[in-house]
């Protein structure tokens, strides 16, 4: 019987793993270039309605292409106001994460559903069924994800060029590398994960859509990049902690037996302490790029 | 606005940026309320003599400013130090939940009233401690620690609503702010209370404190070059704990403020509707206020009366509130571009 429930809580991790590897992976492509997003909670809060209704529109494939899209989208905003304007990154990020707040909301009320707007069962991604549970295929986009731009970082030339951009952009410049265009793509493309991330929760794991469906994870998938040291691999390991802990959180809430020794409000707050507690531990080891966070200014 | 005025702007670049911004923020909410289907101009009409028509609606600004005051300057003080402290959303829930703790016990009024603002304001401490701490001693970038506090705190204040706190009469609500420990109704028939001078008396102590004290130099002059500050001799530990300390009174009064002053309830509902985001909008405010103390008090003003003109123009206009966030994000946006104003220096040229 409880070996039932650990495994139960091991594929509920696998499903709540999914968005904080890909936002940190992608944040791990812009943070390489120099770009630190804050941001991403409003990208993935944004992408999870852009995603439902892109979904309901024409099928979970276009919902989650839709994700991506506006991760995109939010994320050239960003990369344009802080790579080519050289703005306060810090700034811009919470300027994004009030915008979709905002918008997230005014669209739910617009829609008729001020609270809570499902998903149609037929909209959203279907799952593969195993003989040991059901499982989202996104679980392995997300597995693949980091190992791919684990290669593109460490093993193509475009990845050196972006690690150059963050570490050292004048002499990026002095060899060449257009170092606006280089962050500004670097960023678009991590936040254009975000916008995938927030696609998946609510066209295939959730369901649903509310105005606090992001729930924090852009914010733990900061952590996440923080806790690896800008190594998409470690990522994966990261993310997996969280995900056990969310799930964790989530099987207590369900269980009346559990409960009534330890209140579901005291386990919700495990993810974010085990964050805090793992940033805390092994902060002193993880270097991150030189100009990260720093405008280029061109001499 | 006269010399007088803009001298607390320190300069007028930094008014001028604030209203580019603020045009650009209207705008595109503007294009945003026609693209839904929606009449813009009914939309502000409704939002603006909502917030400022007549003396009622000022009052309910000025009501909702109180809170956002505080937790402006929270992050204020740790933007001038060159740290971003977006930790107010939490450190107020719990001053809020502080102030409640105290109305359990059945205390004299005046007494009941300063220990609730006492222990809000160690609540907000409390929460803002860690932050220092692990920034101190262990350099963990503080909009981690305060982020994952902020859903801590969310949590915790969930279950002391739920568990400590709840009204034997009625579950869905803490109990009331006991009658000798609330502040006064300063308008009567709105929300508008007497606390409305514990943020403006807080902005002036903050800006009397950053401008025209040692502490207040050695702050701003860590944000402005942290290896100057350094080679000065500024102990960098010292200045992360007086911020964070700073900070965390300011939104712990925050909390306690505006549940005490608030009526007709003076309680925290289960889910937090009255006080979720009143830390985050406070990040915007400090920022329209270019984080200065006095301009945060004309900020905090104006966007009050936003989210109070918000209400009419759902009413009259059926856009939704949250527009009114939508402006905010977009001004915020904007105004992380330093050199806005050269960008639109084409508009000078024409004129």
């Amino acid at each position: 019987m409880s070996s039932l429930y650990l495994w139960g809580i091991f594929i509920g991790s696998l499903h709540a793993m999914v968005p904080i590897i890909l936002t940190a992976t992608g944040e791990t492509i812009g943070e390489s270039a120099g770009l630190f997003n804050i941001g991403l909670e409003g990208i993935i809060l944004f992408s999870a309605l852009t995603g439902a209704l892109g979904a309901e529109a024409g099928g979970p494939i276009i919902g989650l292409l839709v994700g991506i899209g506006t991760g995109f989208a939010i994320g050239s905003i960003f990369g344009l106001i802080n790579s080519y304007f050289k703005g306060v990154q810090l700034i811009a990020g919470v300027g994004i994460n009030l915008f979709s707040a905002g918008m997230v909301a005014f669209w739910l009320i617009h829609l008729g559903v001020p609270g809570h707007h499902a998903v149609p069962e037929e909209s959203r991604l279907i799952d593969l069924y195993t003989p040991l549970g059901n499982f989202s295929p996104m679980i392995i986009v997300a597995i693949l994800m980091p190992i791919l731009v684990y290669w593109l970082l460490f093993r193509t030339k475009l990845g050196l060029k972006i690690r150059a951009v963050g570490e050292n952009p004048q002499a990026a410049d002095v060899a060449g590398i257009n170092i606006y265009l280089v962050r500004f793509l670097s960023t678009a493309i991590g936040a254009s994960l975000a916008g995938l991330a927030g696609a998946y929760i609510s066209v295939d794991w959730i369901g649903s859509v509310t105005k606090e469906i992001s729930a924090g994870r852009g914010f733990i998938a900061l952590a996440t990049v923080v806790f690896s040291g800008l190594n998409p691999l470690l990522v994966l390991l990261g993310g997996f902690i969280f995900g056990f802990f969310d799930s964790l959180a989530v099987w207590v809430s369900t269980m009346p037996a559990v409960q009534r020794v330890i209140p579901w409000q005291l386990v919700s707050m495990a993810p974010y302490i085990v964050t805090l507690l793992i940033v805390a531990g092994v902060i002193g080891r993880v270097r991150f790029p030189a100009a990260m966070g720093i405008p280029y200014e061109r001499e | 606005m006269g010399k007088r005025e803009l001298r607390f702007f320190g300069r007028t670049e930094e008014l001028k940026k604030t209203v580019i911004a603020g045009i650009i923020g209207f705008a595109i909410g503007a294009l945003i309320i026609l693209v839904y289907g929606y009449d813009p101009t009914a939309a502000y009409t409704a939002l603006f003599s909502g917030a400022f028509g007549d003396l009622y609606n000022f009052s309910e600004s000025l009501a909702n400013a109180i809170p956002l005051i505080l937790t402006a300057l929270t992050f204020a003080i740790g933007f001038r130090g060159g740290m971003f402290n977006i930790g107010a959303e939490g450190q107020l829930y719990l001053g809020a939940l502080a102030a409640v703790t105290v109305s359990l016990f059945h205390l004299p009024p005046l007494f009941a009233f300063v220990l609730s603002i006492i222990f809000a304001a160690l609540a907000g401490i409390i929460w803002s401690l860690p932050v220092a701490i692990l920034k101190a001693a262990r350099g963990v970038h503080e909009v981690i620690s305060t982020i994952m506090l902020n859903w801590i705190s969310h949590y915790l204040a969930f279950y002391l609503i739920a568990q400590v706190l709840v009204d034997p009469q009625r579950a869905e609500k803490t109990v009331s702010i006991a009658e000798g420990a609330r502040f006064a109704v300063l308008m009567p028939g709105t929300s508008l209370s007497y606390g409305i001078f514990v943020s403006l008396v807080a902005a002036i102590i903050i800006y009397l404190l950053l401008w025209r004290t040692v502490i207040g130099f050695d702050i701003r002059a860590m944000g402005y070059n942290p290896q100057a500050a350094a080679y000065a001799g500024i102990e960098k530990w010292k200045i992360i704990l007086f911020v964070f300390i700073a900070g965390g009174v300011t939104a712990g009064l925050g909390g306690a403020v505006h549940v005490m002053g608030r009526p007709p309830t003076y309680a925290v509902y289960s889910g937090i509707p009255a006080i979720r985001g009143l830390g985050f909008e406070g990040l915007a405010v400090a920022m329209i206020g270019r984080n200065h103390p006095i301009g945060i008090i004309f900020a905090g003003i104006f966007f009050g009366g936003l989210l109070a003109g918000g209400r009419m123009m759902q009413l009259f206009a059926q856009v939704p509130l949250e527009m009114v966030r939508v402006v905010e994000g977009v001004v915020v946006l904007f105004l992380a571009i330093p050199e806005l104003i050269r960008l639109f220096s084409f508009l000078k040229k024409r004129s």
